[in-house]
């Protein structure tokens, strides 16, 4: 996380020229990929599909907020704020604008990247736990503006979202339809965040996180390259939002709430900081166990509660994280 | 013109004064996390859970063991002190080699999991908690408003913890301990002060403050798991204001952020909740140690 | 704001397979009928509507000897926590993939109307006891939802009207921040202004969440309005009547509870309760029929009298069963607003509201009471907390059907 730190969590990243494979990717990576492509293009048929595409938004997401904390080392503790407002805007869009689900989505990125554009600027000011807190605080800004804008409704949330028709043409009511859409969305965030990452760009990203001071004496705006990423990052937060409103229909105060931008720290926490995969995997293991385990109340409040204690002591690395370490790859 | 501005006042008072009695547990609260994140440098984010605590246990201290509110004031924050004491020893304690920000998420782990223990437990709707036959009966009759009294005594109470705990801190023996283990614990240890027991019994002060606040809470905001929750950040943001360290920052900002929130509930009520945290966000940009903070 | 689940999901299925089930597979001929009993498990309305309700609902099934005919029922519960999302996230998995045919209850108005658009996209059924918002058979209004039990303009006539009529022309409104709290501060405050009264002011709270209500007391008290008019229920009015005591607002102003149920009056206590105002639809001691129900489900419920929350769930599962015995369980799976069609075509008749009948425009109609609760002295012992002040008939407690500018009503 912050720079300096004498134990980060995150795993050691070679710069890209040693990486054996294919735009960047690791032979581990390389495999790991192709294994969601194919568990995706399969999982539909076995798995209820509403809950799989929830899975991906939030995969979505969490790989967004892993490009902050994880390649940059900055903790963003309101990234709900995006991904939040990403939903309402989207939600609106295709609802009252009646826009086709892919402009909805859009313009939820693009709320998502213009609120992390405005908040960025004000946040990237201080560094480590200010940091933090400032942008706890502008979650709870949005929060309550969400809370009393009337577009949103209130409590009542943005309710009965159209699906539309993709690019005008494509019906999205079925779920079997609208999943296609969603896994490719999923997939170009991904590569997305892969190519942000093993860039020149990603580069430099890289060594903010590993000593800010050494970067700016080499030159580097690192305040500019910290809000370019954050604006990236709240982007597809934004985009993951939006999506998330046209999957299930509804978008909810629950979206902008704090308890939101902890979940979005358990997932990529207990996924792996700094992984490409992690974030996902992270996503998948909350998001399941929240429906799989919905029948036991507030059990899975505390069952959360005790991965995160259990991350934080012993556990930094993260599912992936510790399988990289054990098979000595990088994932 | 004059009958004018008395009007406005008489019509804004009441809830400023309202606003005073929210201060007081701005002022609690934010002093417990002041302590804690001045000894300890971890931000006790498990301090609403705490103050939750604090609550139940008054209430389970009235409806399983027989003892009254004045019993549960001194009790209920032993207990959950010892609790506090606890969790650091064998978990927080961990994690001071590394980055601050782990100590947030692992008591943001804590809050989770005491959170969803007590809804199990207790539902989430909420128990009610009478406040004590002395605090009840006619409202103060204040002129402009009538104040149950048991607001009034919340607002008394916790000024006078709040100077107390001060006073402590800043003109005791053990409270220059204190302070000079947090510019520079090994030299404090090398006089032969046990720093980690400090340490421990710091973090537990700063918990049986949050339960402290609990039990004077019960009786007005019921006894309910969420009740941290509600307020926890925005006493983070106080303590952001009043300089994350400072004791006497955290007391004075509590309360004064509690009638800038019932001022604004006078003007423009939609904005009491934001307020705070636009004050935040301001302090932090041009002072982000915080009003009264050392950087 | 609880740290707790405002999560996707909060379903607690009957049903224990939690595992991966292929999707789409549960309506195959044979398959039973399935009741989803969805509504607020352990939060603001728990006490009125929670786990009651289920048993209420069971008690339906073995009251309507369906069993008899051959046809399996299963009864389903969840918990939406009075959130939305998670409303539309469990109505949308019990449809898709648990095959449930119909979802009774839906406390909370804001959770309703998900729930009531979800119904209307699978064509299945809700029958909604719980939610109040008359919006559900106004410009809302869907082929696929029977509002059961009450609604807000139910409220604000009788409550309201009773008011107004005792010499309250001024009001302020205390309202619950979300759908019901609007409709019924909406309801109520329409019927003021048509009885020559006028609206002061109101204020919104935080739902679910608030429990300290002194700032927005205070405003209500500085308003000088005759009445204070309370748009919210459950744990929340509970609070309201409590802390307006402690401010002394009722020295010199009257407390309207616009929705108040005799869960809420428990919970209260005679003591700061008497002299309440209140209408309810069901009233456990009100004559045979009543008493009947009550005594046959206040053993499954603690020795707690059923609420008219409850009570209606009890009548609306009743009279589904009648359908569903009508239409044969194939019949009634197959399409939910055929099944509805069958269910308006028929009268009701049950203990829990005697007889009515179901309005084109999806409205459940039967008689409303006014209620005065009783004083200490005045009360026989726990539950008797009721005295009839006067039984609204049928024709005048409800919107008139023409007023609602629902699609569905042809004229």
């Amino acid at each position: 996380m912050a720079s300096a730190a004498t134990d980060v969590a995150v795993g050691p990243v070679p710069p890209p020229g040693h990486a054996a494979g294919l735009l960047g990717f690791s032979r581990a990576q390389g495999i790991a990929l192709l294994v969601l492509v194919a568990a995706l293009a399969v999982a539909p048929f076995f798995l209820y599909p509403q809950f799989l595409m929830k899975l991906l938004c939030f995969g979505l997401f969490a790989c967004a907020f892993n490009l902050l904390i994880g390649y940059v080392g900055l903790l963003s503790f309101g990234h709900a704020a995006y991904f939040g407002m990403g939903s309402y805007v989207a939600a609106h869009a295709a609802k009252v604008w009646g826009l086709t689900p892919e402009l909805a989505i859009l313009l939820g990125g693009v709320a998502g990247a213009g609120l992390g554009l405005a908040f960025g600027w004000i946040a990237i000011r201080r560094q480590g736990i200010y940091f933090a807190m400032i942008t706890l605080a502008l979650a709870q800004m949005t929060y309550f503006f969400a809370l009393q804008a009337p577009f949103t409704h209130g409590e009542d949330g943005i309710q009965a979202i159209p699906r539309g028709r993709l690019f005008g043409v494509i019906d999205l009511s079925s779920d079997l339809a609208l999943y296609p859409f969603v896994a490719l969305l999923f997939l170009a965030g991904f590569l997305l965040i892969h190519r942000i990452i093993h860039s020149p760009f990603g580069q430099v990203l890289t060594a903010i996180r590993e000593n800010e001071p050494r970067a700016t004496s080499l030159g580097y705006r690192t305040d500019d390259y910290k809000l370019v990423a954050f604006t990236l990052s709240a982007a597809i937060a934004g985009v993951a939002g939006g999506a998330k409103a046209i999957v299930v229909s509804i978008a909810t105060l629950t979206d902008v709430h704090w308890t939101m931008s902890g979940e979005v720290v358990l997932m990529t926490l207990l996924g792996g900081l700094g992984t490409l995969f992690g974030p996902v995997a992270g996503a998948g293991a909350v998001v399941a166990m929240q429906t799989y385990l919905a029948p036991l109340g507030a059990w899975v409040t505390i069952i959360q509660g005790v991965i995160f204690v259990a991350c934080v002591l012993a556990f930094r690395a993260g599912i992936v994280g510790e399988l990289a370490k054990l098979l000595r790859v990088r994932l | 013109m004059l009958e004018e501005i008395l009007f406005q006042l008489e019509m804004s008072a009441p809830q400023v004064v309202l606003g005073l009695v929210n201060g007081a547990f701005y002022a609690l609260l934010s002093l417990g996390l002041a302590v804690i994140f001045g000894m300890l440098n971890v931000i006790n984010f498990a301090h609403g859970a705490q103050f939750m605590m604090g609550a139940f246990v008054a209430w389970m201290l009235l409806n399983w063991a027989g003892i009254p509110y004045w019993g549960a004031l001194v009790l209920s924050p032993l207990i959950v002190g010892a609790f506090g004491a606890v969790l650091e020893r064998l978990m927080i304690s961990r994690l001071y080699k590394l980055d601050h920000l782990y100590g947030l998420l692992l008591t943001f782990g804590l809050a989770l999991i005491i959170e969803g223990l007590f809804r199990n437990g207790f539902g989430a709707s909420g128990l009610p908690y009478s406040p004590p036959a002395a605090l009840t009966g006619a409202p103060v009759d204040l002129g402009f408003m009538a104040l149950p009294r048991y607001r009034l005594w919340v607002v008394v109470a916790a000024f006078v913890v709040c100077i107390a705990t001060w006073l402590v801190i800043e003109r005791t023996r053990i409270g220059a301990y204190l302070r000079a283990a947090t510019e520079n614990a090994p030299l404090v240890q090398a006089f032969g002060v046990n720093v980690p027991r400090m340490i421990t019994l710091t973090y537990a002060a700063g918990v049986a403050l949050a339960a402290l606040a609990g039990v004077l809470a019960a009786p007005i905001y019921s006894v309910n798991p969420a009740m941290g929750s509600s307020f926890i950040i925005t006493v983070f943001a106080v303590v952001v204001i009043g300089g994350m360290g400072s004791i006497l920052g955290s007391i004075l900002t509590g309360f004064a952020l509690g009638l800038v929130q019932g001022l604004t509930r006078v003007v423009y009520p939609e904005a009491s909740d934001i307020v705070i945290f636009v004050i935040m966000a301001i302090v932090l940009l041009a002072r982000p140690a915080g009003l009264f903070g050392r950087a | 704001m609880s740290i707790d689940r405002r999560a996707l999901l909060g379903a607690a299925a009957a049903i224990p397979a939690l595992s991966a089930i292929p999707s789409g597979r549960a309506r195959a001929q044979g398959a039973p009928v399935r009741i989803g009993v969805l509504t607020d498990m352990s939060g603001t309305y728990r006490d009125g509507s929670g786990p009651g309700s289920v048993v209420a609902v069971r008690q339906a099934v073995q009251d309507s000897g369906i069993a008899a005919r051959g046809i399996n029922v299963e009864v389903l519960q969840g918990d939406h926590q009075n959130r939305p999302d998670v409303a539309s996230t469990i109505a949308r998995q019990w449809f898709d993939r648990d095959g449930v045919d119909v979802i009774i209850d839906v406390a909370t108005s804001s959770c309703a109307l998900a729930v009531h658009g979800v119904a209307r996209e699978k064509n299945r059924i809700m029958l909604n006891s719980t939610g109040a918002t008359a919006d559900l058979t106004g410009a809302a209004c869907s082929p696929n939802t029977i509002h059961w039990t009450y609604d807000t303009w139910m409220l604000a006539n009788s409550t309201g009207g009773a008011m107004v009529k005792a010499g309250g022309d001024t009001w302020y409104f205390i309202t619950a921040d979300y759908a019901f709290g609007h409709a019924l501060e909406r309801d109520t405050g329409e019927l003021i202004r048509k009885q020559n009264g006028r609206v002061i002011g109101s204020v919104r709270h935080p739902f679910p969440g608030t429990t300290d209500f002194s700032s927005f007391l205070l405003q209500a008290q500085q308003s000088r309005a005759k009445v204070v008019g309370l748009a919210n229920a459950g744990v929340d009015t509970i609070n309201c009547v409590k802390q307006a005591a402690e401010f002394g607002l009722t020295r010199r102003q009257k407390l309207a509870v616009l929705l108040m149920i005799i869960s809420d009056v428990h919970s209260l206590g005679l003591q700061t309760a008497q002299g309440l105002s209140l209408s309810e639809t069901y009233y456990w001691d009100l004559n045979d029929r009543t008493r009947t129900l009550a005594n046959k489900v206040k053993g499954s419920m603690g020795g707690a009298m059923p609420t008219m929350w409850q009570a209606g769930c009890y009548s609306a599962a009743l009279h589904y069963l009648k359908a569903v015995a009508d239409m044969g369980a194939a019949g009634a799976k197959a399409s939910g607003a055929e099944t509805v069609v069958r269910m308006k075509a028929m009268p009701t008749d049950d203990d829990a509201f005697g007889a009515g009948s179901i309005r084109q425009d999806g409205r459940k109609l039967h008689p409303s009471h006014l209620f005065e609760v009783k004083a200490p002295g005045e009360s026989r012992g726990p539950w008797d907390y009721y005295k009839l002040v006067r039984t609204v008939p049928t024709e005048e407690a409800w919107r008139p059907l023409a007023d609602g500018a629902c699609p569905l009503v042809r004229t």
